[in-house]
């Protein structure tokens, strides 16, 4: 099998970069698990729990790049208690203990304390981007560690995450050096800012190419900033608000006019409409426009933004843009890939401003659309037939109507038909995500026609076992299922056990599992992980076997129970 | 509820009824995470959902609804940062809703608007209109009004009368300034306490 030697072999795997496809070549023998194994740069894990620091580090002693997720994707929605787990301080530790060369950290939906932002810091010399999604624990103090103590820090990028802000002067610790930033993204944090030293920042920072502002810096400070930094490729606006009649506004338009590299916007945090006009010709070349944050944007001005952007790739924007401003995205966007319509007000669970003809304008003017995330009001089964029909390239499709249960209005039957027709259509969909009154006869469709699918959402769906068996049987590449108030019970979850082996991981809240049958599957299988969330406050032994349980995460594992799990989470 | 004061005069059935569930809970069905129970809705709670979804907000009153939609945990699936923090916005979209004001220069061809919102006081206010008719305003003097120049902002309040800018703090001004006007000359010369 060896006719080249190990460095040969070694730079050929230097082309191998999927992570599906290092894995596959670390099995085809000895000497090629070897060298793929001290090669081996880039670690992606997908479920924190799954493995264990240690043996991470004695499988790839070569490590430089981790990613890492912690929670599961329903803790996104309050279904998941706080002290969960998802801890990143183990990870840097053990990494910092056998001298890993860590240069990129990539996580997801983990606990991050300062603690473990300072030792990370001090830990690794050559690191060079941290990106945090979803992420909280820690404070502005955990990143004026990193500031102060990473001296080849390139990437810093901060989304959506809960920022306990502490107001210090995070930024001022970027040393007087520091020269090699490439991305900063601060948006999610609610705190002031030192402007003073922002702007020196970015100054003295000739590679930087994208930028995220919070809401703390204002209007004549973006000026500023983009006179220094005319480079930007991705600029996410803090606060936009100022007299479209003042000097300072004037200003920011010619700045933005030298500014033609940029091809991603977003933020307007807070935002005087009638400025929006300062951006209009940036809007030509744009891929990516994000302003699913700015509440203070109409559907007029939203659309007249719109009718600009010829080139956009991806769309993120909120419900108030309305169908008729959709119908203008449908046809001024042609190349549009990725469209998020996100509900203006999340509370108020009834009142989405956009229903299924929005949707359909899209799909009939925008056919490369690929990605879907849509809030609605209102959905018809021949709607969806009719976007299946011109969308057949849909990857990702994730329909929310506001109301759980709600039928086809027109027909009053459920929406089975309409999600059957998208699967049948959309050969490579990979992510699904159902909403409204449907019955068993969906998942049918589902096992029959997703053969591609790796990950299901299900809410307050489906009649009885026979759903979720249709899924577990048909969707062979399934990895992550997620069911909430669904009356899928013992029968489902027990009759193919090994499927779980085939998974990351499965969530069941408030349906028909008993706490018996989780014990039954976690003792026929030792290498999952069943665990209970259980708020009430009963103990593991006053509950019977045949009472229902409320919340069940289970996932594959080569490492066995967890050791930092809190009280109210039972591993059986 | 009627049912335990039923048992309490007969012989405690309910004591010793046999169910699932442990001593001392009661049948009660939690409300708060799931809409209904996993059974299939009946027809009427699809009518009822149907009423609730299509019709007015005031429809959603009757105690035999099911639960109103924001009682639902984890409903919809809004990632929680993006709850927690476009809430805040919707607050500050009221801010910049603005208060737009004609304003009116003695000797200028047609009138502007202005929106007060975008001002956070009165300097800011005072030089958006310097740019934006072209002259100078001079100092506020609490006593004397407006020195150093020809001219003088007044605006009419709520109650008709004409007021010279800066007396009262910003925020009374913004909600009782109804429109604007830069007065020029003698007329604004008298507006001086101690004239010229």
């Amino acid at each position: 099998m060896n006719y080249f030697p190990d460095e040969v072999l070694e730079h050929v795997f230097d082309f191998i970069t999927s992570h599906k496809d290092r894995n596959s070549v670390s099995l085809v023998c000895k000497s090629w698990y070897k060298i793929e194994k001290y090669s081996r740069q880039r670690v992606f894990i997908g479920n924190c729990y799954s493995i264990s620091p240690e043996r991470l580090i004695a499988r790839f002693p070569g490590l430089k790049s981790l990613t890492l997720k912690g929670k599961p994707h329903f803790a996104d929605f309050n279904l998941v208690p706080d002290d969960w787990g998802g801890f990143l301080y183990p990870w840097i530790k053990a990494m910092a203990r056998s001298r890993i060369g860590l240069e990129e950290l990539r996580l997801k939906r983990m606990v991050v304390s300062d603690e473990s932002l300072e030792l990370l810091s001090k830990s690794f010399p050559n690191f060079k981007s941290l990106v945090l999604v979803s992420c909280e624990g820690f404070t502005t103090d955990g990143l004026a560690a990193v500031a102060a103590n990473c001296r080849l820090l390139r990437e810093l990028d901060l989304q959506e995450n809960e920022v306990e802000d502490h107001r210090g002067h995070w930024l001022s610790c970027f040393p007087e050096n520091c020269t090699s930033l490439v991305l900063l993204n601060f948006a999610c944090l609610k705190g002031e800012i030192n402007l003073a030293s922002l702007e020196r920042l970015v100054a003295r920072s000739p590679n930087l190419k994208s930028l995220r502002l919070n809401r703390a810096v204002p209007f004549d400070t973006l000026q500023r900033l983009l006179m220094r930094a005319p480079q930007l490729v991705d600029l996410g606006t803090g606060s936009y608000v100022h007299d479209p009649y003042s000097e300072a506004y004037n200003k920011l338009k010619a700045a933005i006019q030298s500014c033609n590299s940029i091809r991603s916007l977003s933020g307007f945090l807070e935002v005087a409409p009638r400025c929006m006009s300062a951006v209009y010709p940036v809007c030509e070349n744009l891929t990516f426009l994000n302003l699913s944050y700015a509440a203070g944007l109409q559907s007029i001005e939203l659309t007249k933004l719109i009718q600009y952007c010829r080139k956009l790739q991806r769309l993120w924007i909120l419900d108030c843009i309305g169908d008729k401003g959709l119908g203008v995205v449908a046809s001024t966007c042609k190349e549009l890939q990725e469209l998020r319509v996100f509900p203006s007000d999340p509370f108020d669970a009834g009142n989405a401003a956009v229903t299924e003809e929005g949707l359909v304008l899209v799909s009939a003017g925008c056919p490369k659309l690929n990605s879907l995330l849509y809030f609605c009001q209102q959905m018809t089964n021949a709607a969806l037939i009719t976007v299946a029909k011109n969308c057949t390239n849909f990857i990702r499709f994730r329909l929310c109507i506001l109301d759980p249960i709600k039928p086809d209005p027109v027909t009053n039957q459920p929406l089975d038909e309409g999600f059957g027709a998208i699967v049948r259509s959309c050969k490579g969909l990979k992510r699904l995500s159902l909403s409204g009154l449907l019955t068993d006869q969906v998942f049918y469709y589902i096992g029959m026609h997703a053969k591609q699918l790796e990950m299901l959402s299900i809410a307050f769906a489906g009649d009885s076992d026979k759903g979720m068996l249709y899924v577990l049987n048909g969707c062979k590449k399934l990895r992550k299922l997620e069911i909430r108030d669904c009356p899928f019970g013992d029968a489902a979850l027990l009759e193919d056990m090994g499927k779980y082996e085939t998974m990351r991981s499965l969530w069941m809240s408030s349906c028909e599992v008993t706490l018996g049958a989780c014990k039954t599957l976690a003792k026929k299988m030792p290498s999952l992980n069943v665990e209970i969330i259980n708020e009430s406050e009963q103990t593991e032994f006053n509950l019977e076997d045949r009472q229902k349980v409320d919340k069940m995460y289970l996932y594959r594992t080569v490492v066995g129970h967890r050791k930092d799990a809190p009280e109210f989470v039972w591993l059986l | 509820m009627e049912r335990s004061v039923a048992y309490e005069n007969d012989l405690n059935f309910k004591a010793t009824e046999l169910r699932l569930g442990l001593p001392g809970t009661t049948d009660e069905e939690p409300a708060v995470s799931s809409v209904r129970n996993s059974k299939r809705p009946l027809q009427e709670d699809i009518e009822d959902e149907k009423c609730v979804a299509n019709g007015n907000s005031e429809s959603q009153n009757e105690p035999t609804a099911p639960p109103s939609k924001a009682q639902i945990v984890g409903w919809p699936p809004v990632q929680s940062y993006r709850k927690n923090n476009s809430q805040a916005k919707k607050i500050e979209f009221e801010f910049v809703s603005g208060i737009y004001v004609k304003v009116s220069m003695d000797g200028a061809p047609y009138l502007r608007k202005i929106d007060l919102k975008v001002y956070k006081g009165y300097t800011e206010l005072l030089q958006a209109l310097e740019n934006m008719f072209k002259f100078t305003i001079g100092e506020y003097y609490e006593r004397q009004g407006y020195k150093g120049s020809d001219y003088a902002p007044t605006y009419q309040d709520k109650d008709g009368d004409w007021m010279l800018v800066g007396d009262v703090p910003w925020k009374m001004f913004t909600t009782s300034c109804k429109r604007l006007r830069i007065m020029k000359g003698s007329e604004a010369r008298g507006l001086g306490c101690c004239g010229a």
